[in-house]
This record gives structure tokens, sequence and C-alpha cells, in this order.
């Protein structure tokens, strides 16, 4: 089922949530919707669900006006981030609940919901926690239950609040890779809601990026981590260094900066702003050179350099046995080849205004 | 190395705890156990012939049935009173809601003895409504209407405050999954929002039963007394009590207190399910 959404505003009590949404989601694709926690993206999903409205805009799905649809006519799966199992049900009547709520002339007979509800356990793997409950289940098995409770009534669209947020990293691969293969024998258009990047790269055909309301980049792993559509984009995704430059011909120049590794790019000369992440950084030893190591800490594979130039500061990423690591001591002086990077145009006060403080930056796991 | 177990920290005395403990255990054995056992030891102070006498007088009998029909009207309204308000409570955002959660909790703290002035200042015979209730022959005050009024009054907030923290606590997402899986309101209250408030529902209950049974000084001021027909069993122990009937009162007590035992045993159950 086509998911159409346009121009779609939401606020609460007088706060912009959503400040403008268009989006087109295929039939079958399994989307991403990433941002930090107040991005918007929980309420896009609940808008969908119909458990919310919006202020203005349109929601269209398959063709059908969904805005005057109730939740309960939509014929949603919706998981909830912590599950929402109902406590008193056992697993099974967890999964026959959607059912065996039907007007009486649509609900299967008993022995049909039990057949279907079998079936079900068996594909979720579940099949000997059938008479257990929510309160005798881990994190895992339950998100398997309430999965299973939302496929139970063969919904046209998936919707998942972030769905692995509560389960432990092994659990939450493990459980990656399993909602991937559910999503293909399905073959339902999924959609769920993540902070998580490495969940939206790994499990979304493509992955929406969200900020502050608005919709930042669409589009795959690659597209995103190496042309970042915007300062937030890029911030989001790890350029945690920010240097001011001057564009020459396209080329970013700054003092102690080899910009020799950079493509040129077809943006005006002037004051610009090069966003870089720390490992795609390599420090120049040179006596005369710009910064100054401050600190050096190792973790046996990874040096992390913390620099300095007197005004700034910030840390680099490189290998411990990296020949360039080698007398980088503090108190050594280096300058800078960004082997990668992006530049924005503008000073770095203006390239900024996407407030820094209004997300958690999230430091790549070494 | 010792290896003594220790049970309490090396240097602390443990004369404390136990006069402490000891303490609770006279306290509530001198205000609480030595009455009660006092009212079984004067209602059978005549022997079982006597009690049996003084429980089957005509008076009596009568008092305990209004009590009963009292409780069996306040109760349930009191509950869908309850659900109602937690639900409006717990649910929504609306003005005027701060000033609901203040409003409930009005009848916990006025004595019950106001609300029955106030009560009898309404709908009594001088009061504002009495000119129009005696036109249309409706008789609140010193009637079985004013109990039950001053009664639901008295025992409002008992079910609302057992079942509003929970609801508050447990949030609507279970009754927004149950939405998006189809269910229709009346589907989503009585499979998922009442099997999950079901046992603070019944505990509110009981005390809610507990409070109308023996409700005294809000009831004493609309009843009227009227013997045989008004007095409810409060008012008929005082009764007998003033009559000089001591034993007869002591076993109008007695039954009024195995009523209350029933309620606490029920409650502790209860308890001990959650």
């Amino acid at each position: 089922m086509s998911i159409v959404i346009e121009h779609m505003t939401k606020s609460f009590d007088g706060t912009a949530v959503l400040r403008g949404i268009d989006l087109t989601i295929e039939s079958g694709e399994l989307v991403a919707l990433l941002g930090p926690s107040g991005s918007g993206k929980t309420t896009l999903l609940k808008i969908i669900a119909g458990l919310e409205w919006p202020n203005s805009g349109r929601l269209a799905v398959h063709g059908a006006d969904w805005l005057h649809l109730a939740a309960q006519d939509r014929r949603i799966g919706f998981v909830f981030q912590h599950y929402a199992l109902f406590p008193h049900m056992s697993v099974r009547d967890n999964i026959a609940f959607g059912l065996s709520v039907r007007p009486r002339a649509q609900r299967p007979g008993k022995a049909v919901i039990a057949a279907k509800v079998d079936q079900l356990l068996e594909f979720l793997q579940i099949a000997h926690l059938g008479d257990r409950y929510p309160a005798q289940l881990s994190g895992g098995q339950r998100q398997r239950v309430a999965l299973g409770r939302a496929l139970a009534i063969e919904p046209t669209v998936l919707l998942l609040d972030e769905p692995f947020g509560a389960l432990d990293a092994a659990v939450r691969r493990d459980l990656r890779a399993w909602l991937r293969q559910v999503h293909d024998e399905t073959g339902s258009t999924t959609i769920f809601v993540t902070h998580d990047q490495e969940e939206a790269f790994e499990l979304a055909d493509r992955v929406v990026v969200m900020g502050e309301g608005r919709i930042e980049q669409i589009g795959n792993a690659d597209q995103i981590h190496d042309h970042p559509a915007s300062p937030f984009v890029a911030r989001f995704m790890g350029a945690t260094i920010e240097l001011p430059v001057m564009l020459q011909a396209g080329r970013a120049e700054a003092q102690g900066l080899d910009p020799s590794r950079l493509p040129r790019r077809a943006l005006p000369d002037g004051p610009a702003t090069l966003f870089l992440r720390p490992a795609d950084v390599t420090p120049l030893a040179d006596p005369a050179g710009r910064w100054q190591v401050a600190h050096r800490t190792s973790n046996g594979a990874l040096l992390r350099l913390e620099l300095t130039d007197g005004t700034g500061q910030f840390g680099i990423d490189l290998p411990r046995r990296a020949p360039e690591a080698q007398g980088l001591v503090p108190g050594a002086r280096v300058n800078l080849r960004p082997e990668a990077g992006t530049i924005f145009p503008g000073p770095r006060a203006l390239a900024s205004q996407a407030a820094t403080a209004a997300f958690p930056r999230k430091e790549k796991s070494l | 190395m010792s290896t003594v177990a220790l049970t309490h920290a090396p240097g602390q005395s443990r004369a404390v705890p136990r006069l402490l403990i000891g303490l609770a255990f006279a306290l509530t054995a001198i205000f609480v156990v030595a009455p009660l056992a006092f009212i079984f030891w004067r209602a059978f102070a005549e022997g079982w012939a006597v009690y049996l006498k003084n429980i089957a007088d005509p008076l009596v009998l009568h008092a305990i049935w209004l009590t009963t029909l009292v409780a069996v009207i306040v109760v349930p309204v009191n509950i869908a009173f309850g659900i109602a308000v937690a639900w409006a409570i717990a649910r929504f955002r609306f003005p005027g809601r701060k000033l609901l959660m203040v409003l409930i909790e009005i009848p916990f703290s006025i004595s019950p003895i106001i609300a029955g002035i106030c009560y009898l200042l309404l709908y009594g015979r001088q009061g504002l409504l009495g000119p129009w209730l005696a036109a249309h022959d409706l008789k609140v005050m010193f009637a079985l209407p004013g109990i039950v009024l001053v009664t639901m009054f008295v025992t409002a907030p008992f079910v609302v405050r057992e079942v509003l923290p929970l609801m508050q606590a447990q949030g609507s997402e279970q009754e927004q999954a149950a939405v998006t899986l189809g269910a229709r309101g009346w589907q989503v209250f009585s499979r998922v929002t009442l099997p999950n408030i079901r046992w603070a529902l019944l505990y509110g209950a009981v005390l809610c039963t507990a409070r109308a049974v023996g409700e005294f000084g809000g009831v004493s001021v609309v009843s009227g007394s009227i013997r045989g027909q008004t007095n409810t069993l409060p008012l008929q122990i005082e009764l007998m009590f003033n009559d000089l009937n001591t034993t007869g009162a002591f076993a109008a007590a007695s039954t009024l207190t195995v009523i209350a035992l029933v309620v606490l045993v029920v409650k502790a159950a209860l308890e001990s399910r959650r």
C-alpha cells in the first residue's frame, strides 16, 4: 500500500512538532524514520496510525483519504516501544485479540482464530510460549508477541515505534535481521521509527532523516553518509568537527589545512564551514603546525587525540599503529589533512543554525 | 576473622528496634484489639440466648436491612462514578481537570456532619429545594433518599482514589494498541481497561462498603432516627445505648463489627493478590 503524506503540520499546545512533511512511501517498502528525540518522527508515525491527528495536511493510503478514517478502520499493525501487551491475557489471547474483537459477521470462527494464532506463533519462532503471560517473557520475546499481535489482523501497513529501543545489543541484532525477514515474507509496507543510525541503515530500504519537525534528507546509507544534505544531517551522522574555511575556486582553504584530498566543489567563493568526522582526518606532524596535541587516549585499537589551536578543541581518531600516530604525544604540533568532509557555505555561525544543543551527538562506538 | 553471622550492624544496640516493635504491639492491643474484644465480651455477657434475642429484635433487624440496602445502592453508584472520574482525569486533558481532582477529595477533608447539614439545608422542608420537593410530594430528608445521598457524598472518593493512580501509572498505550487492532470503545473498556484495574476497583469498593455501612455523623443529621424506618445500624446502636439497653447495643455493635471484620479480611486477601 503506497502512503502519500502532503504538507503535514502538527503542533502540541502551540509548539510545532511537524513543520510541513511531504513524503511518499511505495507499496512493500521498508522505511526508517531516523532522528533525535523531539524531531517529530513518533508523532508522524502516530498520525499514520490514527492515534494522533494533524493540524493540516493530507494522508492518502492507496488513494484513500485516511484522515477521515478512525484508527479502528485503518487496519494498521502498530508495535509500541514498550510493547503494550495486555498483561492479563496469555500470549495466545494477545495475538488473537485483533481477530476476536471484529464484529460478529466478520469474525472468524474460534477454530480459525486458533489455527491462525498457531501459524503466527510458529512463524515468530515462539510456538512454545503460547500459554505464558507477558510478565513471564523476556524483552525480545515480548517484542515478538507484540509483532505477532499486530500481524494477526493482516495489516495493510506495519508501523513500529523504536522497535528495538528497550532491548540489549545482542537481542537487538538478532531481531533486526528477523524483522527484515518478516517484512520480506509478509510483503507489507513497513515504517519504523528509530534514533539509532546503524539500525536504520542496516534494516531499511530508505532512510528518512528528520530534525525538528522537518525532513532533512531521504536516502540510503551511502548517500546520507557521504553527502549529508544539511549541517544538521552532517552532525547527526557523526561529523563533530566544524572548521571555518575560505572557499576559493571550489577548494576549502584554512591555515594548517591540507585540502588536497577533498574534491573541488561547485560553490561560490567566500566563507564556509567544513564538517569532518573524527576518523576522516589525518594528522601531519609539523613543528610549526596550527594545532597542539592536548590529550592522547587509547582504547587499544584506536587513538583519540584532543587537538587545540587556542580557540577551540576537538578530537580526532586514528589507528594506534598508524605511522602518523608515532610521536604525537601531548605538546606535539600538527596540521590536518581531511580525507573526506562536507562543505556548507556560510560562516560557522550561519551553517550551524540548527541548534547543536537540541540533539544528542552520538559518538561512534569504537 | 570471625564467621559469626551478623544480623545487625556491629556496635548498634538491638534494644531500640525491640522497644519500638514492642511499643507498636502494645499500642495496637490497647487502642484497637481491647475495645473490639470488649464489644464481643459485653454482647455475650448475658449468654447466647439474650444475644440472639437482641439481634432478632425487629428494630435491629430493620436497621441491618436498611444499612445493607444503603450499601447496595451506594457502592455500585460509587464504582460507576469512580471509574468515570478516574478515566476522565487519567486519559484526557481538559480545563478544570485539576479542580476536579481537588473537588473529589473534599468529602475526605470535611466532617460528615457538615455534609449532613448541607443536605438538610438544601433538601429540608425549610431548605432551598424544600418547597419544590414538597409540592411534588418527594420526600428526601428523614427518608431513604437522604440517607443514600449523604452516604454517597461521604464515600465518593474511595473508588477514584484507588483506581486513578493505577490508571495514570499504566498510561494509555494498551488502550491505543487495542484501538489499532480494531477494538471499539466498549471493547477497549471491557477487555483492556477494566481487567487492568479490577483489583484496585475491588479494593476501592471494599473500602467504600466499609465506610457506607459504618457511616454515622452525616446520616444522623438527615435520617431523623425514626425507629423501624430510618434508623441505620450505627444509629440504632446509639439509640439502644441511650436507652440504657447496653447489652442490646453491644449485640448490635457486634454485628456491625463482624461486617467490618469480614470486609477487612476481603481487603487483606485482595492486597495479597495485587
